[in-house]
C-alpha cells in the first residue's frame, strides 16, 4: 500500500520578469492576481524544454498553468512553420471539457489582444470543419484521445503535426490507468516521432504514485534498463477541508444504500447553502435520492439531477443551470467528478461511503474553487458498515492519503487497434514500430513475441490454423515494410477507433397514454409495433431492461416510470403513479471499496479505542458482536458459521471490496460443492460475503469434513478460477470488449447499425469456438488479463489469501451474529450469484409437462 | 385435438423431446437436429458452413473453426441416432463460394459422413447452388409422407412443412433471470427449426416475421440448453 502525505516540496519561484512578458504581467495585475509559484515553475520548465507533470488541487489554476508557456511563446514571433502550423495540442478525456477549456482560454487571449487561433475538435465537430482542420489547423487544437488517433491514421499526419512543440494532457489521473490511457500513450509515442522534441505537460489531481504519470509523459528511451521520468511540479494544497459525518439520533440502518433516514437533514443542509452537489455512488441511488429530496422539498428549491444515463442535452441543461446559479442543488454521480467548473459550489454532500480516498478528496474539492477557503463536505453513511467506511475516508482525507492504483501493462487489444491505425497512415517497418511502441510507458514490458503475434492478429486473425493468408490486411512491400492491402481497411479502422465499448445501451422513450391506447389497438390488429415517437429520457444498460416485464416500474431521469415494452434498441416507458419503484437497482458506476480504505476499516474495527469516534448505535453494534462472536484483528479474517431458518450459513469478512468478494464467493461455492457441503447461493458486498447451503457447516468443520485452511488456499486461483471463468458471463463480456477494440468485431455505425444484442450473440459464439479450438489465441490472453484486473480483482484476492494463511479465525455460532446482519440483508436486494441458469429452463419445462398432463378440461376434439 | 401434448413424463431426461407434426412422430434433439424415426432420417437447418471465412475475405477475421465445429456436432448426432439419411435444409453454406474455401480436413470429415449416409442438400437463399464436389443430391425442396421439407417457410398457414431460414430463438424471463436460446417453434402443422451452425444468431419467435406462419394459433417452443431441450410455455416468452 503506497500513500503520500501532501508533500512540502514546493518550487521556489524564479524571477517573474524573466518568464512573463510585460503584457502578461499587466494582465495578471489588472485581474488582481499574482502568478502562482507552480504556474511560474511550468513556464520555467517549458523554457528549459522539460516535460512536466503538474499535480494541483482543484481551483489552483491548473489549466492556465498548463497553457501559460504556450500563450507566452505564441504572443511573440513564431518559428517558421515546417508543416501545417499546429503548435499546441491539448488532449482531455471529456468532450465537454475541451469546449469549456477553449472558452476559458479565449478570455486571456482576448483581454491581452493576442493573435492566437484556438479550436476544438471532437466527435461533434462537423465533417467540413474536421476536413479543413487537417489542412489548415488552428495554432492550439483542443481535442480527445480518439480524435488524436484518427488524425494520426492519415498519411498527412507528419505534415499536420510537424510544428507541434507542446502537448498538454489534462486530467491525466483519469486517463492514465485505462485502455484510453493505453491508446493515448501509443499516440504520444507516434507524435514524438512526427514532432521535434515536444514539451509534454500533464495536469493531474493528487495521486498516490506520481512516478507512474511521470513515466507516462516521458519517452522511455531504454525500456530494458531504466524508467525515464518527466519533471514534477506540486502545487501547494489549499486550506484543510471541513468534513463532517452526519450524525443523527436515529440509528443508522443495518443495510441498504438509500440513506432515506437522513433525507430531512440533507435537505436542511441544502437550504442553508448557495449551491450543493449531492454525490452518490450509483445512478440508481441518484434517482432515489433525487425522488426523496423532491418529496420533502417544501421550499420548492430548484434541485437537478445529473448522471451518465441521462440524455446529453438534459445533462447540458443542468450544467448550464448550475453555472448560471439557477439551481440550488444537483444530485450527481461520477459524471461531475472531473474538472469542469460548473459554478459556485459551497457544499458537497456525499451520500453513501466514498469507496476510495482519492475519489473522496476530489469530490470534496468540488466545493469552493477558491484555495483560501476550506471546502465543506458532509458525509452521509447509508448503513452501519458505511459509518466505519466514512470515518476511514475522513481520516484518510485528514492525512492527505491517496489510494494507489495498481499499475497495469498496456492492453494487447488496444495495441492491435493502434497497429492497424499506423498501417493506415502508411507502410511501416515492424522493428521500428516495436521500438516506438515500447517507448510508451504502458508497453515497456511488451515482448517481441507478443508484438509479432499482435501483428499477425491484425494481418490474418492470428489463428493457429493458417486459413486466412490470402485475405491478409497487412502485406509485405518487398523492402521489409508492411502495408495495408486495401484502402477499405482504413475506412473500417476509422469507424472502429476508440476504446470505449459501452455495454449495449437502450434508449428510453417516454410515451403518453394516448400512444399506448393506439398501441393496444395495434395489438388487436396483429401489428404490435405501432408505438413511435416520444421524448428520449436517456440511455440505460441493456442488461437492466432485459430483466423487466411490461408493467414493472423503475426510477429514471427523475421520475418513476412504467416499462411498456421494447422495440429494437428503444425501450418505451410511461409515467407511473407508483410512489415506489418495483425494481430496486441497476448497477451504473459501482466502485469497489479501495484497498487503502479497506485497511483503515479493518484497523478501526480491531482497535477498540478507536470506537469512541463512532456514533453510539454503531459502537453498541460492535460491542454486541464482540460479545456474541468475535472482532477480528487487522491481520485476521473472521469466519462465522451458523444455522438460520433451516439453512446453514458461512459468513466471511475479508473487507476487500465487492468484486474480489464476488470472485471469492464463486470459487468457494465450487469448492464447497466438491466437499459435499451443498452450497445453494451466495451474496457479497464491499465488506464480506455469505454462502448458504443445506448441510450443517459448523458440524462439517468440527468433524474435519470441511477444512477452512484448505478451503481458502491460494490455489483456488488456478484451476478453479480457470474453470469458472471459462463459463462465466463476465468473461464473455470482457472478451466482447477486447474483440471490439481489437477490431475482430465491428462496432455499431450509423446507417449500418447492428443491434447490441446481435453483437453480444456473435461474440459469445466466437468466444466458445475460439476457446475450444485455439485456447492460446492472443485475444483470449488479452481478455483474461482484463478480467483478472478489472472485473475480478484477482490480484487483490491473491493478496488477501496470502495474507490470511494461518490466520483464519472460525466462530461456530448457534445463531446469526450482529456483524453478519448487513450482509444477510443483501439477500434479495442483490441478485443471488451462482444460480445455475440451466435449472431455470428445466423448471420451466417440468412445469409445462405437469400442466400438459393435467386432466383435459374442455379439449376440442 | 391437442397435437402437441407431450406423450410421456420423463422429466429427468431432456436430451431429446417428442414432437408430433401432422400425426407423424418426430424427435427433436438438444443439438438442434430433428430425427424422423420412421424414415431413419436426420434433418438439420442453416449450417452456414464457412461463415467465418466469408467474413474474413471482407477483412473481419472471425475464427476459422466454425465449419469443423459444426461438422463435428453433426457427426455426433448422426452417430447417436444411427441415421441413414441426412437432409440439410438450406443455407448449408454461408455463400456459394463456401465450398471452395473449405479446409481439406473439413472436406474429409464431410465425405466420411456422406460415405455412411444418403445426403440431401436442400438449397437456400445463401446457397442457391451447391458445388458438385460437395457430394449428395441437390434439391430445391422435397416431400415426405405429405410433409414439405424446404428452406424458407411458405407464407400461408394451410400447409404441412418443416423449414429453417428464420433461426428462431426464444427469450424467457423467470425470477429476475433472463435467458435467450435458439429453439424449435411449431404449431402441429408446421415446424421451424433452429440454426445448427456454430456462428449463427437467432431471431425472436415473437418477431413479426413469425406472425404470418403461426398467426394466433398459438405456438409451442422447445429451447436448446447446454444439457437438454426444454419445452417452454408460450406465456413465459418475452420479446427482446
Amino acid at each position: 500500500m503506497a500513500q503520500r502525505r501532501k508533500s512540502t516540496a514546493r518550487v521556489t519561484a524564479p524571477p517573474v520578469e524573466q518568464l512573463l512578458p510585460e503584457v502578461f504581467r499587466a494582465w495578471f495585475a489588472r485581474r488582481g492576481w499574482q502568478p502562482r509559484p507552480h504556474q511560474l515553475a511550468l513556464l520555467e520548465a517549458a523554457h528549459a524544454r522539460q516535460s512536466t507533470l503538474l499535480i494541483a488541487p482543484t481551483g489552483a489554476g491548473k489549466t492556465l498553468a498548463g497553457f501559460l508557456p504556450s500563450l507566452v511563446a505564441l504572443s511573440g514571433d513564431r518559428r517558421e512553420a515546417r508543416g501545417a502550423g499546429l503548435r499546441v495540442l491539448y488532449v482531455s478525456p471529456l468532450k465537454a471539457l475541451t469546449v469549456d477549456v477553449a472558452r476559458n482560454l479565449t478570455t486571456p487571449i482576448e483581454e491581452m489582444g493576442l493573435a492566437i487561433r484556438t479550436e476544438t475538435r471532437t466527435g461533434d465537430t462537423g465533417v467540413a470543419k474536421r476536413a479543413r482542420q487537417r489542412v489548415k489547423p488552428p495554432e492550439i487544437l483542443l481535442t480527445t484521445p480518439e480524435q488524436v488517433a484518427l488524425l494520426l491514421s492519415h498519411a498527412d499526419a507528419p505534415h499536420l503535426f510537424a510544428d507541434v512543440d507542446t502537448i498538454i494532457l489534462d486530467e491525466l489521473h483519469a486517463l492514465a490507468a485505462s485502455k484510453r490511457g493505453d491508446l493515448l500513450a501509443l499516440d504520444l509515442a507516434r507524435l514524438r516521432r512526427l514532432t521535434h522534441d515536444p514539451v509534454v505537460t500533464g495536469l493531474s489531481a493528487t495521486v498516490a504514485r506520481p512516478s507512474e504519470l511521470r513515466a507516462f509523459l516521458a519517452a522511455q528511451t531504454a525500456p530494458d534498463d531504466r524508467i525515464d521520468l518527466a519533471h514534477l511540479v506540486l502545487a501547494a494544497g489549499g486550506v484543510r477541508p471541513d468534513v463532517k459525518i452526519l450524525e443523527l439520533d436515529e440509528p443508522v440502518p443495518w443495510a441498504g444504500h438509500s440513506a432515506r433516514y437522513a433525507m430531512h437533514e440533507i435537505y436542511r443542509a441544502l437550504v442553508a447553502h448557495r449551491l450543493t452537489i449531492v454525490f452518490v455512488n450509483t445512478r440508481m441511488q441518484a434517482e432515489l435520492v433525487f425522488q426523496e429530496l423532491w418529496r420533502i422539498n417544501d421550499a420548492n428549491l430548484p434541485i437537478g439531477l445529473h448522471h451518465g444515463s441521462l440524455d446529453a442535452t438534459r445533462r447540458r441543461k443542468v450544467e448550464a443551470a448550475m453555472a448560471s446559479g439557477a439551481l440550488r442543488a444537483v444530485v450527481a454521480t461520477s459524471t461531475l467528478d472531473l474538472g469542469i467548473d460548473w459554478g459556485d459550489i459551497d457544499l458537497v454532500v456525499h451520500v453513501g461511503a466514498p469507496k476510495g480516498a482519492s475519489r473522496f478528496t476530489q469530490r470534496i474539492g468540488r466545493a469552493n474553487h477558491r484555495l483560501d477557503e476550506p471546502s465543506r463536505a458532509l458525509l452521509v453513511p447509508a448503513n452501519r458498515f458505511e459509518v466505519l467506511e466514512c470515518r476511514a475516508a475522513l481520516e484518510a482525507a485528514e492525512d492527505g492519503a491517496q489510494d494507489a492504483e495498481l499499475s497495469r501493462s498496456g492492453g494487447l487489444d488496444v495495441l492491435a487497434q493502434h497497429v492497424l491505425g499506423m498501417a493506415c497512415a502508411g507502410p511501416f517497418v515492424p522493428d521500428e514500430l516495436y521500438a516506438e511502441v515500447r517507448s510508451a510507458s504502458p508497453y515497456t514490458g511488451l515482448t517481441r513475441d507478443q508484438f509479432d503475434r499482435t501483428l499477425e492478429f491484425v494481418a490474418t486473425g492470428g489463428y493457429a490454423l493458417k486459413a486466412y493468408e490470402r485475405f491478409a490486411k497487412l502485406r509485405p512491400t518487398g523492402d521489409g515494410r508492411l502495408r495495408l492491402s486495401h484502402p477499405r481497411f482504413a475506412q473500417q479502422y476509422r469507424l472502429n477507433v476508440g476504446t470505449i465499448v459501452d455495454s449495449p445501451l437502450i434508449k428510453v422513450r417516454l410515451v403518453g397514454a394516448r400512444t399506448l391506447r393506439a398501441r393496444a389497438r395495434g395489438d388487436a390488429a396483429g401489428t404490435p409495433r405501432a408505438v413511435m415517437g416520444g421524448r428520449v429520457l436517456g440511455d440505460i444498460d441493456e442488461y437492466f431492461i432485459e430483466q423487466l416485464k411490461p408493467g414493472d416500474t423503475f426510477a429514471f431521469a427523475g421520475e418513476i416510470v412504467r416499462f411498456e415494452g421494447l422495440r429494437e434498441t428503444e425501450a418505451f416507458v410511461s409515467r407511473s403513479n407508483a410512489s415506489d419503484p418495483m425494481i430496486p437497482s441497476y448497477g451504473g458506476g459501482k466502485f469497489p471499496l479501495s484497498t487503502h480504505l479497506a485497511l483503515r476499516v479493518r484497523r478501526m474495527l480491531a482497535e477498540r479505542d478507536h470506537w469512541r469516534v463512532l456514533p453510539a448505535p454503531v459502537r453498541e453494534w460492535l460491542e454486541l458482536q464482540d460479545d456474541r462472536s468475535a472482532i477480528p484483528s487487522a491481520d485476521e479474517v473472521l469466519i462465522e458459521t451458523f444455522p438460520r431458518e433451516k439453512k446453514h450459513f458461512l459468513v466471511a469478512y475479508p473487507f476487500e471490496g465487492r468484486l474480489a468478494h464476488q470472485t471469492l464467493g464463486m470459487l468457494l461455492t465450487r469448492r464447497m460443492e466438491r466437499a459435499g457441503a451443498r452450497p445453494l447461493g451466495f451474496v457479497a458486498n464491499d465488506y464480506g460475503l455469505s454462502i448458504w447451503g443445506g448441510r450443517d457447516l459448523s458440524a462439517m468443520i468440527a468433524g474435519g469434513l470441511l477444512d477452512l485452511d484448505r478451503l481458502f488456499e491460494v490455489d483456488m486461483l488456478g484451476d478453479d478460477l480457470d474453470a469458472w471463468l471459462a463459463e462465466s458471463s463476465l468473461m464473455k463480456r470482457t472478451f466482447r470488449i477486447a474483440a471490439v477494440i481489437a477490431g475482430l468485431i465491428e462496432r455499431r455505425h450509423p446507417g449500418k447499425e447492428k443491434s447490441g444484442r446481435q453483437v453480444t450473440m456473435s461474440t459469445d459464439l466466437v468466444y466458445d469456438v475460439l476457446r475450444k479450438h485455439d485456447p492460446g489465441h492472443i485475444l483470449l490472453e488479452a481478455a483474461w488479463a482484463d478480467a483478472a484486473t478489472g472485473l475480478l480483482d484477482v490480484a487483490r484476492l491473491a493478496d488477501f489469501l496470502a495474507r490470511i494463511r494461518g490466520r483464519i479465525r472460525h466462530k461456530p455460532l448457534s445463531r446469526v451474529s450482529p456483524l453478519s446482519v448487513p450482509i444477510l440483508l443483501e439477500i434479495g436486494r442483490e441478485p443471488v450469484a451462482g444460480m445455475a441458469r440451466e435449472d431455470m429452463l428445466r423448471e420451466a419445462a417440468i412445469a409445462l409437462v405437469r400442466e400438459a398432463s393435467l386432466p383435459p378440461q374442455d379439449e376440442a376434439s | 385435438m391437442l397435437q402437441m401434448k407431450p406423450d410421456r413424463l420423463a422429466i429427468d431426461d431432456f436430451s431429446d423431446q417428442p414432437i408430433a407434426l401432422c400425426g407423424k412422430a418426430l424427435r427433436a434433439d438438444m443439438s438442434g437436429a430433428l430425427y424422423w424415426p420412421a424414415e431413419n432420417a436426420l434433418i438439420v437447418a442453416d449450417l452456414h458452413l464457412e461463415k467465418g471465412s466469408s467474413f474474413a475475405r471482407r477483412g473481419q477475421m472471425l475464427p476459422p473453426y466454425d465449419t469443423r465445429e459444426t461438422l463435428a456436432r453433426l457427426a455426433r448426432v448422426i452417430d447417436r441416432y444411427e441415421a441413414e439419411t441426412v437432409i440439410a435444409l438450406g443455407d448449408s453454406f454461408h455463400d456459394c463460394d463456401g465450398p471452395s474455401r473449405m479446409h481439406e480436413d473439413d472436406r474429409r470429415a464431410l465425405r466420411l459422413m456422406q460415405d455412411h449416409c444418403e445426403w440431401i442438400w436442400v438449397t437456400g437463399n445463401h446457397d442457391p447452388e451447391i458445388a458438385h464436389d460437395m457430394g449428395g443430391t441437390v434439391v430445391a425442396s422435397l416431400e415426405i409422407e405429405g410433409i414439405t421439407l424446404c428452406h424458407e417457410p411458405k407464407g400461408c398457414r394451410a400447409t404441412h412443412e418443416i423449414a429453417g431460414h428464420l433461426h428462431p430463438a426464444a427469450r424467457v424471463v423467470m425470477n429476475g433471470f433472463t435467458m435467450r436460446r435458439p429453439c424449435f417453434v411449431g404449431n402441429g402443422r408446421r415446424l421451424v427449426m433452429p440454426a445448427f451452425g456454430a456462428f449463427t444468431g437467432g431471431l425472436n419467435v415473437l418477431d413479426t416475421a413469425f406472425q404470418p406462419l403461426f398467426g394466433n394459433d398459438g405456438l409451442s417452443v422447445w429451447m436448446l440448453g447446454q444439457e437438454g431441450l426444454y419445452p417452454v410455455a408460450a406465456r413465459l416468452l418475452a420479446e427482446d
